[in-house]
This record gives structure tokens, C-alpha cells and sequence, in this order.
């Protein structure tokens, strides 16, 4: 029972908050000889798998560190190109460790501001007049609660999709936004949330949330 | 008057009269900084929209009022809703236009100005002006545009005090989504 991330929008659709609570569980490290049986590509400013599916390495698993040091996008932390470091025989045996690859801070604000179109197209879409926004996305994996308020500000939830009572965490959320963000006079209407404060009160209704959440379903 | 505040963490209850010496103490030192009550009435309008635009999520976060249809509505809210919230008072909804886009709030007593009387030389000194700046600051983040001002003070002489609430228009840029 977890609740996966929270985001903040703000009224023209920018992302100003936005915090990760998942750890993901699928990550491999294994330490490979020459010649590496897995066929890599670029995607994206990444290094993915692309076939040669073993062991828990899946097609589309990216590379996120050599040796133990995380790499930066394409290429190692000093600055060498992943695929040419990984032709050369004398760097072997090398160890490797794979995973679901995070999303960047400029896809999340993409994500976000798409997110914000899609949301108005809800109501628009609507065969009755005064419809919302889109309030729930649901996948299989996970359930994309999102709340508007009258000011326009959304907020909006990624949980597992068993988790109870996200409605009363969004309208938590936004009294601890109206607490810490506004009431806060060097925090600027519309501009990222750096509060300190926010994010302690942020992570605690959080872990509220999901021992309640448990409770509340049972297993 | 104390506030209690809904916190579900602990409750503070703060002294009415620091409440009022600091309100007091911002506007002398304005007057002294200013030296000209038009430009001090403009300022204390400035700093009020900055708590307004500020206040009004708190007050949507905690009082889970919706969006008001009307501005009859809207006026109810504002009165029995959002000034006994915040200043443990409830002031009087009348003299509305035949169009029905400007009332009046009567306040029998205004938590700002217990203890104060105005000298001879601020006669243009509009001394609560930060609530209307507040109600402006407010109303225009729910898409409102309104003009308010005080036209009844009990500081300067009247009997009670009376703000009185313009609607101009509706705020139809950035609409939230579903709200057209």
C-alpha cells in the first residue's frame, strides 16, 4: 500500500512541486565478461536494453551505473561514451546495473503540463455542462488521483490502486500547502515550493496516509 | 476575541491586543514612512491583496465551501463564513443595488481598531484599509474582479463601520478547467 508521488501544479499548468516516494523494485546489477551478450542502444539520452532479456534485465531496463558510479545519460561519470567503453575488451569484467529508468525533471514538467491540457479536455469532452476535470486515471499498476481547487491549482497523487481515502490526503495536502507554502511570506504565488516545512508535513500525511490506507483495506 | 485555529496538531490561541498593537504599529510606521495618508491608504490595499491572494486557500482548504453561484452568495459566505473565521466577527449584508452587484457590510465592531482614535491631521486615513485589499486579493483568485471600499468609519466619526462591495466582472482569463 503506497503512495507513489505527489505533484503540484500550478494554475498555468507548470509543475511546482514535486515529490517521489517509490523505490523501484526492479533493479539488477551483475558483473558481465567480454563480449557483453546484451544488445544496447541510445534511446532518449539513455543506454537501454533492447534485446537479450536475462536474469531479471529486461528490454528497456536502462543503465544507471558502471563499477558502482552512476552514469549521466549517455555516458560514465567521467565522461566517456557508455557503448564505447563497453566495445573496449580491456575494461572488462565490468559491473552493470540495470533498472526501470527514472523520469528526468524536464520530462516531469512535460508530463505535467500535458497532464494540465488533458485535465481541461476532460471537462470539455463531458456530455453534461459544468463537468470537472479529469479526477482519476487508472492503469493497472497504479491510480492518478488529481484535485483542482477553486483557484485553480492542482494536486495531484500516483498511489497503488488499493490505497483508500486519497480524497481526504489531496484535501490534507491542501491545507498543508495553504500552512507552509503560503503562509510562508519569501514563497512567491506560482513558483516552485522550496519550503523545508512543506516537505516534512508533506512526507508525514503521507505515511499517515498509507498506515491508514492499510487499516483500511485489510492486507 | 481569540482565534482558535483548526490545526489538528495543537491549537493556539493568540492575545487579540498583540493583534491589534501590530496592526497598529504597521500603519504608524507607514504614516511616518509615507508621511501622505493617500499613499498610505494605497500601501495598506497592496499588503492586504498579498494576504488576500494568500488567505483565500486557506480559508477554500479548511471551510470546504464550493464555488458560490451568485454574488448574493458569494456576500453570504464572505460575511457569515469568512469574517468569523478570521476576525470573530459577523458583519450585517445589506443595502444591495436593484442590480444586484453591490452590497454593504455593516460591522457593529472592527477587531482592528479597539483602543484607537485617529488624530486631527490623518483625516484622509483610511485606517483598516488592509481589509479591503484582502477582500480584493481574495475575491480575484476565484475569478471575481470587485472594487472595494470603506464608505462608513467608526474612526471618523460614524456609527458603524460600512464596506461597501462592488461586483465589476467575472475573471475570464485562466479559468480553471471546468469552470467555463
Amino acid at each position: 500500500m503506497v503512495i507513489f508521488s505527489v505533484y503540484v501544479v500550478n494554475k498555468a499548468g507548470g509543475l511546482i512541486y514535486q515529490y517521489d516516494n517509490y523505490v523501484p523494485r526492479a533493479e539488477a546489477e551483475k558483473t558481465f565478461s567480454y563480449p557483453l551478450d546484451l544488445v544496447l542502444k541510445h534511446h532518449d539520452e539513455k543506454v537501454v536494453v533492447s534485446f537479450g532479456q536475462r536474469d531479471g534485465i529486461k528490454v528497456g531496463h536502462a543503465v544507471l551505473s558502471i563499477n558502482g558510479i552512476d552514469v549521466m545519460g549517455k555516458s560514465t561519470a567521467d565522461g566517456k561514451d557508455i557503448l564505447e567503453y563497453l566495445k573496449d575488451p580491456s575494461n572488462y569484467p565490468v559491473s552493470i546495473r540495470f533498472g526501470r529508468a527514472r523520469l528526468s525533471s524536464n520530462e516531469k514538467l512535460m508530463l505535467a503540463s500535458m497532464f494540465h491540457s488533458l485535465f481541461a479536455i476532460g471537462s470539455q469532452l463531458s456530455p453534461e455542462p459544468g463537468s470537472s476535470g479529469i479526477e482519476m486515471l487508472e492503469t493497472d499498476v497504479f491510480k492518478l488521483h488529481c484535485f483542482q481547487t477553486l483557484t485553480g491549482i492542482k494536486f495531484i497523487v500516483l498511489a497503488d490502486p488499493r490505497q483508500a481515502s486519497i480524497d481526504a490526503l489531496l484535501r490534507k495536502i491542501y491545507e498543508i500547502y495553504a500552512d507552509f507554502a503560503l503562509k510562508n511570506p519569501f514563497y512567491s504565488l506560482e513558483m516552485p515550493i522550496r519550503c523545508e516545512l512543506f516537505d516534512q508535513n508533506l512526507k508525514s500525511a503521507l505515511e499517515i496516509a498509507e498506515k491508514a490506507g492499510n487499516f483500511g483495506a485489510g492486507s | 476575541m481569540s482565534r482558535q485555529s483548526n490545526r489538528t496538531t495543537d491549537s493556539k490561541k493568540m492575545n487579540s491586543e498583540l493583534f491589534t498593537l501590530t496592526y497598529g504599529a504597521l500603519v504608524t510606521q507607514l504614516c511616518k514612512d509615507y508621511e501622505n495618508d493617500e499613499e498610505v491608504n494605497k500601501q495598506l490595499d497592496k499588503m492586504g491583496y498579498n494576504i488576500g491572494v494568500r488567505l483565500i486557500e486557506d480559508f477554500l482548504a479548511r471551510s470546504s465551501v464550493g464555488r458560490c453561484q451568485d454574488f448574493r452568495e458569494t456576500a453570504d459566505v464572505i460575511a457569515k463564513v469568512a469574517f468569523k473565521t478570521y476576525l470573530g466577527v459577523t458583519p450585517s449584508v445589506t443595502n444591495w443595488s436593484p442590480a444586484g452587484d453591490e452590497f454593504s457590510l455593516i460591522l457593529e465592531s472592527n477587531p482592528l481598531v479597539d483602543f484607537v482614535e485617529l488624530p486631527d491631521n490623518h483625516n484622509a486615513l483610511i485606517y483598516s484599509n488592509l481589509l479591503c485589499g484582502v477582500l480584493r486579493g481574495a475575491l480575484e483568485m476565484v475569478q471575481m474582479a470587485v472594487d472595494v471600499k470603506f464608505v462608513q468609519d467608526t474612526l471618523r466619526g460614524d456609527n458603524v463601520t460600512e464596506i461597501r462591495m462592488k461586483f465589476i466582472k467575472r475573471i475570464e482569463e485562466n479559468l480553471p478547467a471546468g469552470d467555463e
